[in-house]
């Protein structure tokens, strides 16, 4: 093969990169803030170990509108890994390898980490009777 | 031709790391992760708007305790070694790769066993 004919890898300026690549990536990232997020959680159950003041400070951090707003893209980023996370078990006993089915089961993980987030937290604040 | 035999050959040139065991604990994690985290999004719903009694009485229920542990253990383990991997691939210095290879391990190590304290305190009430 002529070296001017050799395919080249995506340059990323260029290339629009296909769905799959996103959905890719999003995993990735989605991993790292979840290891990020879990500081979060973990700050959450030291407070309750720790006390009834400590447990009052951080649910008012955790209620407040930025900790919500943290919480939400937790529980996305939860969900969305979760779904993926189980897209790619497939995978590894060897189903649904085509471009087809990993495009088709890429769009369901998307619209379904958003379905779940959205009915998280409206059970949520069902449940709890906070307005927000 | 080579005198060495086939089993000569093979040791030392393999992968000499672990073979497919970082892949095995990944997806063994992972498959432990999905009940107890849909297990626990499930009970962090429902303890949301708990006060300070209500919620370490939840955490101290026996079946609780115990799943809390074992999702503190599949969670850090499988977040280093998601970390390890992500690491590998885009740190290219040496000495910084191992670093962060190092930070991350001994963090999750430190954090997991922080997780795992305070529940325990919360369990048997001290």
């Amino acid at each position: 093969m002529p070296s001017s004919n050799r395919p080249l890898s995506p340059h990323l300026q260029h290339y629009r990169l296909p769905l799959l690549a996103w959905l890719s990536m999003t995993h990735r990232i989605t991993g790292v803030a979840l290891s990020a997020g879990t500081l979060l959680v973990m700050y959450w159950l030291l407070a309750l170990a720790a006390g009834p003041d400590a447990y009052e400070r951080a649910q008012s951090i955790m209620t407040s509108s930025f900790g919500q707003l943290v919480l939400v893209g937790f529980t996305w980023a939860l969900y969305y890994h979760l779904c993926n996370g189980i897209r790619h078990l497939i995978w590894d006993i060897g189903y649904n390898l085509d471009i087809e089915g990993a495009e088709s089961s890429g769009k369901l993980v998307i619209v379904t980490s958003i379905l779940l987030t959205t009915f998280s937290w409206i059970f949520g604040h069902a449940l709890s009777g906070s307005p927000v | 031709m080579s005198m060495r035999s086939p089993l000569a050959r093979v040791r030392g040139l393999g992968s000499a790391k672990s073979g497919t065991q970082h892949f095995w604990w990944q997806r063994l994690t992972g498959i432990a992760l999905i009940p107890l985290t849909i297990w626990m999004v499930v009970a962090l719903i429902c303890v949301a708007g708990a006060d300070f009694e209500e919620a370490r009485s939840f955490v101290a229920s026996p079946l609780v305790t115990v799943l809390l542990l074992c999702l503190i253990v599949a969670l850090f383990y499988h977040a280093q070694l998601g970390m390890q991997v992500v690491i590998e691939d885009y740190l290219h210095a040496e000495g910084m790769k191992l670093a962060a290879l190092l930070a991350v391990k001994f963090l999750a190590v430190i954090l997991g066993l922080l997780s795992a304290l305070a529940v325990l305190r919360i369990a048997l009430g001290s």
